[in-house]
C-alpha cells in the first residue's frame, strides 16, 4: 500500500510538472546571442526559455561549484570548463539527440578537445581572441598616424598610455586572460605556471596602471561606441559589436580591432549541461537548435563572432565570414596561443597579484 | 512556569536559527580546505565517521589571513569607511530628525513617509542612479560646469568620494528614524525650563537636547555602521579599483579563487570584529530598557 502511494505522488508530481509547460534555463555571456533566436526556439519547440546572462567566468564557476544552480544550459570558457569537469559539474552529451552534431567543424573541435576530452560534455558555441580595440581617430590624434594599434606596445609602453589616458582606456578584469598577455609582451611563455614568471607580469602593469580608466569585462562595448573611451583590451566579437553600433549611431567614431601582431589568446567559449540541470532533454533540444547551420550563423552575424560550426559557413554575411578579425587568416592563427586552467596554488598567485596590480594593495 | 519557559526560549530559537546555525555552518567551511568539487571543499558533513570529520579540519586558513597583509588593511579601510560614513550620517541625519520632530504635529506622519518613500524603490537602482549622477558627464558635473563653479568635470564615480556619498544616502533613513523616534518623545518643557534657568537656545540644545538623544544616536550610529563595514554592492558599483574593502576581498576570494575555506574565514574575522559593537549596542538598549522601567 504505502508503495502504492508514493508511486501515486510521484505520478501526480510528475503529471504536474509535465502540465506546466516545459521549460529550459539558459546562462550564457552577456551581448552573446541574437534576440530573436531565442523567440524562435520558443516558436519551434514549444519549450519556454527563460535565458539569464553573466559577464565573467567566475561567477559562473562558482554557481556551477555551489551546486544547484538550476541552469540547464551554461556556457563556460574552454579552461574553466575543464576544472569544472574534473569537479564532476557536468553530464556527459547524449550524441542520440544531438542530430546537429554533424554540422561542427573539426578544426575547432582539435582544439578544444584539449578542454574536453573528445568533446564528451560540451559544444563549441563561438569562439575568438583578446585583443586590442581602438578608437581609430582619437587614437591617431594623439600618437600619430604610425600609431601601434596592432600591437601590445599601445597598451603596456608608458609614453604610449600616458597619452591614451586622456580619451580613456579600459582593460578586462579578467585576469587569466591579461596575465597571459603582459607574459607575451616580455616574451614569456604566456601559458607558464611558474608562479615566478607569473610575477613578472606586475612590471608590466605597475608603469601603466595611473593610466588606466577601469577594469571591467563588459561596460567597454558601448563606452568604445559612444566614444567615451579610445582603447579597450577586450575580447574580438565585444570590440566588433562596439564597431558596428558606432557605425549605426552615425556619431563619427570608427572603431578597429586586432589580435596583437605580437601574439594573441585565442579562447573558446562551449556549451553544456549541469549534472543536476532540471531538465536535461530540453537541455539538449536546445544545443541541438543552437547547432543548427541557420540558427548558429544568425546569432554569429550578430554578434561578430567565429563558431565552431562547419555547415553555418555559407549562411555568414560576408562581414563575419570575410573579416580577418573574426575568422583569421593562417598566418594570423599561427600566431595564436591557448593557456591552460592554473592549478589552485597557482590560481591564487595569479588572482593576489591581480588584486595587487588593480588596487595597489 | 512551562508558559514562562516557552516565552524565554522564543529570543533564544530566534539567536539558534538566524544566527548560531549560519555561523556554525560558515564556521565548518572556513577550517576546511579547498577541493575540486562539488562542492568545492573538504571534508563534507558525515554523520557516519564524526572522528575523521573533526580531524580534518584545522585553523590554516586563518593562519593564512596573517601572512599577507592585504586582509588586515583590507579590514583597516573596511573600518575607516564605515566610520566616516557614519559620521557623515549622523551629521545629516541628526538635524533632519531634529526637524521633523519639532514639525508641527500634522506634519510629521508626512515627513516620516518622506524618509521612507526611497525604500519603494529597490536598492541597486538607487545606487545605479548615482552612477548618472557622480559619472563625469552626469547630472552634478553638468550642474557645477553651468553654474561656472567648475571649469573641468569633477572626477568622482569610482572614487571613495563616490562610495562615501553612496553610504551616507543609502544608510541616512537609518539614523534618521531612531533619532526622531528619541527626539519625538522628549518634553518640550525640559527646553523651556533650561532657557528659564539662564540658558542660551544653543547651549540648551548641547545641555539637554543631545544628551536626551544620545540613544537614538547610539542606535542609529549601530545602524548604520555595521552594514556600512561589510557594504560590497556600494564600493563595487561606485568606487574604483583602488577602493579596498573586506566586502569586495570576500568576493575575490569565493569567485576568483574559488576559495570558500578563506572567504569563510574572513567572514569569521569580520563578524569577530562586529562582535564588539553588537555587544556594545546591546548593552545601550539593555540600559535604556531598564532606565525606562
Amino acid at each position: 500500500m504505502k508503495t502504492y502511494t508514493l508511486t501515486l505522488t510521484a505520478a501526480l508530481a510528475l503529471g504536474g510538472a509535465a502540465a506546466i509547460a516545459e521549460e529550459v534555463r539558459v546562462y550564457n555571456w552577456s551581448d552573446y546571442i541574437d534576440e530573436e533566436l531565442l523567440t524562435k526556439f520558443e516558436e519551434e519547440t514549444g519549450i519556454d526559455l527563460i535565458y539569464d546572462v553573466f559577464d565573467s567566468n567566475e561567477v559562473l564557476e562558482t554557481k556551477m561549484l555551489a551546486g544547484g544552480s538550476g541552469y540547464d544550459v551554461v556556457v563556460p570558457s574552454g579552461t574553466f570548463l575543464q576544472r569544472q569537469i574534473v569537479a564532476g559539474a557536468f553530464q556527459k552529451l547524449d550524441p542520440a539527440q544531438l542530430p546537429n552534431l554533424a554540422n561542427m567543424w573539426d578544426v575547432v573541435e582539435k582544439r578544444t578537445e584539449q578542454y574536453d576530452p573528445e568533446n564528451a560534455y560540451s559544444i563549441n558555441y563561438m569562439w575568438g581572441t583578446t585583443g586590442i580595440g581602438v578608437n581609430v581617430g582619437k587614437v591617431t590624434e594623439l600618437l600619430g598616424e604610425d600609431a601601434p594599434i596592432d600591437s601590445l606596445d599601445l597598451v603596456f609602453k608608458p609614453e604610449n598610455m600616458e597619452k591614451l589616458a586622456q580619451c580613456g582606456v579600459h582593460f578586462l578584469d579578467a585576469p587569466a586572460e591579461m596575465i597571459p598577455m603582459a607574459l607575451k609582451f616580455l616574451g614569456e611563455d604566456p601559458d607558464s605556471q611558474d608562479p615566478d614568471v607569473i610575477a613578472r607580469a606586475e612590471e608590466v602593469f605597475v608603469p601603466v596602471r595611473p593610466y588606466i580608466q577601469k577594469f571591467h569585462s563588459s561596460e567597454y562595448i558601448n563606452a568604445l561606441a559612444n566614444g567615451d573611451i579610445c582603447v579597450a583590451v577586450g575580447w574580438s566579437g565585444d570590440i566588433l559589436q562596439a564597431r558596428d553600433r558606432a557605425a549605426e549611431a552615425d556619431n563619427g567614431v570608427e572603431i578597429a580591432y586586432h589580435a596583437a601582431k605580437e601574439g594573441a589568446q585565442m579562447w573558446f567559449d562551449q556549451m553544456a549541461i549541469p549534472v543536476d540541470a532540471p531538465n536535461p532533454k530540453a537541455a539538449h533540444v536546445f544545443l541541438n537548435f543552437i547547432m543548427d547551420a541557420q540558427n548558429m550563423a544568425a546569432a554569429s552575424n550578430y554578434v561578430y563572432y567565429a563558431n565552431g560550426n562547419k555547415a553555418s559557413q555559407e549562411f555568414l554575411v560576408e562581414d563575419v565570414i570575410g573579416d580577418t578579425a573574426i575568422y583569421p587568416d593562417q598566418e594570423t592563427l599561427d600566431n595564436l596561443f591557448t593557456t591552460r586552467p592554473y592549478p589552485a596554488k597557482v590560481q591564487r598567485t595569479v588572482t593576489r597579484l591581480w588584486t595587487k596590480i588593480k588596487s595597489g594593495t | 512556569m512551562m508558559r514562562r519557559f516557552l516565552l524565554i526560549s522564543v529570543p533564544y530559537f530566534w539567536l539558534l536559527i538566524l544566527f548560531l546555525v549560519p555561523f556554525v555552518i560558515v564556521l565548518k567551511i572556513s577550517l576546511s580546505d579547498t577541493a575540486l568539487s562539488i562542492p568545492p571543499y573538504t571534508p563534507t558533513f558525515d554523520w557516519s565517521d564524526m572522528g575523521a570529520f573533526f580531524r580534518a579540519l584545522d585553523f590554516e586558513n586563518f593562519l593564512f589571513l596573517t601572512e599577507d597583509d592585504l586582509y588586515w588593511k583590507a579590514y583597516l579601510s573596511s573600518l575607516k569607511i564605515a566610520v566616516i560614513s557614519t559620521f557623515f550620517t549622523l551629521l545629516i541625519g541628526y538635524p533632519i530628525a531634529y526637524g521633523m520632530a519639532r514639525a508641527p504635529e500634522e506634519w510629521r506622519p508626512t515627513l516620516m513617509m518622506l524618509v521612507i518613500l526611497p525604500f519603494w524603490t529597490s536598492f541597486l537602482i538607487r545606487v545605479y542612479a548615482w552612477m548618472g549622477i557622480l559619472s563625469s558627464e552626469g547630472f552634478l558635473n553638468q550642474f557645477l560646469l553651468w553654474t561656472g563653479i567648475i571649469s573641468e568635470p569633477l572626477t568622482i564615480l569610482n572614487t571613495n568620494t563616490a562610495v562615501y556619498i553612496g553610504i551616507v544616502y543609502t544608510y541616512l533613513p537609518f539614523m534618521i528614524l531612531p533619532i526622531y523616534s528619541a527626539l519625538d518623545r522628549m518634553d518640550g518643557s525640559l527646553i523651556e525650563a533650561a532657557e528659564d534657568l539662564g540658558c542660551s537656545r544653543l547651549l540648551a540644545f548641547w545641555l539637554v537636547t543631545v544628551p536626551l538623544s544620545r540613544n537614538g544616536i547610539i542606535a542609529g550610529s549601530f545602524l548604520v555602521f555595521i552594514p556600512a563595514l561589510g557594504e560590497f554592492v556600494i564600493p563595487s558599483l561606485l568606487g574604483g579599483s583602488g577602493t579596498l574593502m573586506i566586502g569586495k576581498v570576500l568576493w575575490e576570494e569565493f569567485f576568483s579563487n574559488r576559495d570558500w575555506p578563506v572567504a569563510s574565514a574572513v567572514a569569521v574575522v569580520l563578524l569577530l570584529i562586529l562582535v564588539i559593537p553588537i555587544v556594545l549596542f546591546q548593552r545601550n538598549q539593555q540600559k535604556q530598557a531598564e532606565a525606562e522601567q
